[in-house]
């Protein structure tokens, strides 16, 4: 009898702390989450007004400028459909260029300016994150897509 | 022509792992002596085979051999010689080749070592590693062909890329790859006690070393790894929940839960079943590490290239041994017994939730890591998932298994009793109280994360050595005898206590480096200093210096402390005109209480420069405490009275070596 109760304590035990553990994960895990969105999507203001999520494109050429402090840099990332500016204070990856690929993680400012937090460029010259493809490839499709409805209507 | 000895060499080896894998298995279930002793030699053929195959590819770097497509495409001929010769490992297919030739040296060495085995666990145990073995080498095979030729041969090499270039290269893919391997070793054992129903003290205690060098070296390749990342991507952090990290994470964690689940399984014949998981566990994840790393499906550093017929063909090998293996677990594991029962407080109950924690926490790493590759596969759109995640449930997770690491080791098999394991934990816990307070006191900041952080570091440190006291005392300790009772003390004993100072270590190191680091990103002209905290930087410019394959823009930046001057650290900006590519080489000062950490951002004008600084407190801790949980391995490995006691059981239990069971 005593023997049994002590068991069941433990089991009972052990399934609020599985219960809690599952709890805790899930929610920090949601919390967590960062979504990635085109800039197209972004000036179709799919993307959150608050919070961070991750872009991804080309930095246009010529784009890439430094602020006075010297730290700050803007620049422009592109989709080649639409582009969005971003900003960035820090020292920006090797591998980053112009015309090249880029992700960056962030969020919109009151006035609409993507201030990024990481900025991510990987490390081959023929390279491109597959964000910044993917973001290219829809880009292109919706185009295509647009031209052949206008071309059926 | 070497190249193609290389590649016959391989072809053969795959015809050895067939030979190894399959007529064995025949010959132990049709009882037929003749097939299944082929294993041995077999196996030591095809080690041979594939030895000749590296050593072929290694010297087509060496002569460098531009026809061959692998080394065009990887190597160059005004690289250094000791990066050509790693360069066999820096793509895709030469990383298949070392992956596969280490699954071979762990067969060999299981030939030479496991002895006293019944006869047919042996073949069986053998095989198994063959069947592994036919996988990879027909994945090589048939998909990547590291011998390929390129017709013309190239004029030069494009090069190793320049973020490899490194001492790390030629130490940290070998390591971790001989701990993700080692633990085929385990799987094995595992798959042939399912097979041969048998499953005892026996099998636990010659299964334990072969784990507990996997995890070794799995310990010391990360370890290197974490350690590479800090100098070398220059900005810094020591790890970074980068995916595939977390591949080699993930096994480490189970690894750990292995090798403490196996002790069980040795000393109190419990948690069988729960052993044999684990061990097919830990090598699944090794597996799964490979194909995350090597498919292509994940972007970083060590992603080589995007194919989809190999993430295919990996995927495909997943299922079959993943697969097969837990399908035999839920066929035969019934037949293996639960083992002896064990009280609610026991140290068996202690290393029960140790295992469940660590299960715990891989688990939550393995949602984090698969989940966005999960979704972007069903097309439901791309997302990721930040650090804060694995820091935040990571820590969550690991805090009461580090505060049970503290009680577990000084509860008694079968039945403890709580009182009195708190009555000998008294002076530990207060020494852990007083310094999560008073350790933030010194060092000006005090948050919870840093109390916490520390009193868990502390707490696993001072427990440690409650541990040792209380076995000198239950010796009798009086003076001169101190030594001797030190002496009669088992090495496995001692490697418990070091490793496990080496997780109180860690923690104190991460702690503190997350809770007082100062990093900085500054702009500098020439002869500007700046003061963080008490140390003042002057950045004295930059001039240009010229390496073997590379041109480098080296800054001087002096640090004094109290105008007194300690250092001129030299970071560096160098561009690899190769590959067109520049590389970011950050000059750090390592101290036992700090680093301090320089380098270079971009020219601005008239030669200044955006300059990173950073002073990381105790970061040197973090993988001092690694060096010592590997330190620990190998101290229970080398413990003489377990080997002699590894025979005699095998005596007891009536194998007798070299006859058919």
């Amino acid at each position: 009898m005593k023997a049994r109760h002590k068991r069941l304590a433990m089991i009972v035990a052990g399934l609020v702390l599985i219960a809690a553990a599952a709890v805790l994960i899930t929610k920090s895990f949601r919390s967590n989450l960062v979504f990635f969105f085109t800039p197209t999507q972004v000036e179709k203001g799919e993307a959150p007004k608050s919070g961070n999520f991750r872009i991804g494109g080309l930095v246009e050429q010529g784009t890439l400028k430094r602020l006075p402090d010297g730290l700050r840099v803007q620049f422009k990332v592109t989709d080649t459909a639409k582009s969005m500016l971003v900003e960035y204070k820090g020292i920006l990856p090797d591998l980053f260029k112009e015309g090249k690929g880029v992700v960056a993680e962030g969020s919109l400012n009151q006035d609409g300016l993507f201030v990024a937090t990481q900025v991510l460029a990987k490390h081959d010259e023929n390279y491109m994150p597959p964000e910044a493809a993917a973001a290219i490839a829809k880009a292109q499709a919706n185009k295509t897509n647009t031209l052949s409805t206008e071309n059926n209507k | 022509m070497i190249p193609e000895i290389g590649q016959f060499s391989l072809i053969l080896a795959f015809c050895f792992a067939i030979i190894q894998g399959i007529l064995p298995l025949i010959g132990v279930w049709k009882n037929q002596p003749k097939l299944a002793n082929t294993v041995v030699p077999a196996a030591r053929a095809q080690f041979v085979f594939i030895i000749i195959a590296f050593l072929c590819l290694d010297y087509s770097f060496y002569v460098n051999d531009f026809s061959v497509l692998y080394v065009a495409s990887n190597s160059n001929s005004q690289l250094p010689l000791i990066y050509r010769l790693a360069a066999l490992w820096g793509g895709h297919e030469g990383s298949m080749l070392l992956w596969v030739t280490i699954l071979s040296v762990w067969t060999m060495a299981v030939t030479m070592f496991v002895k006293n085995l019944p006869e047919s666990f042996r073949i069986r145990l053998i095989a198994v590693m063959g069947l592994v073995s036919i996988g990879f080498l027909a994945f090589i095979l048939f998909t990547s062909n590291p011998f390929e030729r390129l017709i013309p041969a190239a004029m030069d090499g494009r090069d190793l890329n320049p973020l490899l270039q490194d001492p790390g290269m030629v130490f940290h893919p070998p390591v971790l790859y001989m701990g993700y391997v080692g633990f085929s070793v385990a799987f094995a054992f595992a798959i042939a006690a399912l097979l041969d129903g048998r499953l005892d003290i026996t099998w636990a205690r010659w299964t334990r070393p072969w784990t507990t060098v996997a995890w070794v070296f799995l310990t010391l390749g990360i370890a290197f790894g974490s350690r590479w990342a800090y100098y070398e991507l220059g900005w810094g952090g020591w790890w970074f929940w980068d995916a595939v990290e977390n591949a080699s994470f993930m096994p480490w964690l189970v690894g750990t839960a292995l090798i403490h689940s196996l002790a069980v399984t040795e000393k109190r014949d419990a948690f069988k079943v729960w052993t044999v998981l684990l061990s097919i566990c830990a090598f699944s994840l090794s597996l799964l590490g490979t194909f995350l790393v090597r498919s292509g499906v994940l972007t970083s550093v060590h992603a080589f290239a995007t194919d989809p017929s190999r993430g295919l063909f990996i995927l495909l090998y997943l299922v079959v041994v993943i697969g097969g293996a837990l399908l035999l677990f839920a066929l035969r594991a019934p037949n293996v017994g639960l083992g002896e029962r064990f009280g609610v407080v026991s140290r068996e109950s202690m290393l029960l939730a140790n295992n469940v924690v660590l299960a715990a926490a891989a688990g939550s790493v393995m949602l984090g890591t698969l989940y966005p590759l999960l979704m972007d596969a069903l097309g439901a759109g791309k997302i990721s998932v930040g650090p804060p995640y694995f820091d935040a449930v990571f820590v969550a997770i690991m805090v009461p298994g580090i505060f049970l690491l503290g009680l577990g080791p000084l509860a008694k098999w079968k039945k403890a009793n709580l009182p009195e394991i708190g009555v000998r934990i008294r002076v530990a816990a207060v020494i852990s109280l007083l310094s999560a307070v008073l350790v933030p006191f010194i060092m000006g900041k005090l948050t919870a994360m840093v109390a916490m952080g520390v009193f868990m570091g502390v707490w696993v440190i001072s427990t440690t050595f409650v541990l040792l006291i209380n076995r000198v005392k239950t010796r009798g300790m009086t003076g001169a005898k101190l030594i001797d009772t030190l002496k009669s003390i088992p090495l496995a004993f001692y490697g418990m206590l070091v490793a496990h100072l080496g997780i109180g270590i860690f923690v104190l190191g991460v702690t503190l480096v997350k809770g007082y680091e100062s990093e900085q990103d500054l702009r500098m002209d020439v002869s500007d200093t700046a003061t963080i905290q008490n140390l003042v930087f002057r950045f004295e410019g930059v001039k240009d210096i010229t390496g073997p394959n590379y041109m480098s823009s080296q800054g001087s930046i002096a640090v004094s402390q109290n105008g007194k001057e300690i250092v001129t650290l030299k970071p560096e900006k160098r561009f690899y005109p190769v590959q067109g590519s520049v590389m970011t080489e950050a000059d750090i000062k390592p101290g036992i209480v700090r680093d301090l950490y320089v380098s270079l951002g971009e020219p601005l004008e008239n030669g200044a420069w955006s300059v990173r600084i950073y002073i990381k407190p105790f970061v040197q801790w973090i993988w001092a405490g690694c060096m010592l949980m590997a330190l620990g391995g190998v101290l229970a490995l080398s413990d003489r009275r377990y080997r002699v006691a590894n025979k005699k059981a095998a005596m007891d239990a009536g194998y007798v070596p070299g006859v058919e069971a």
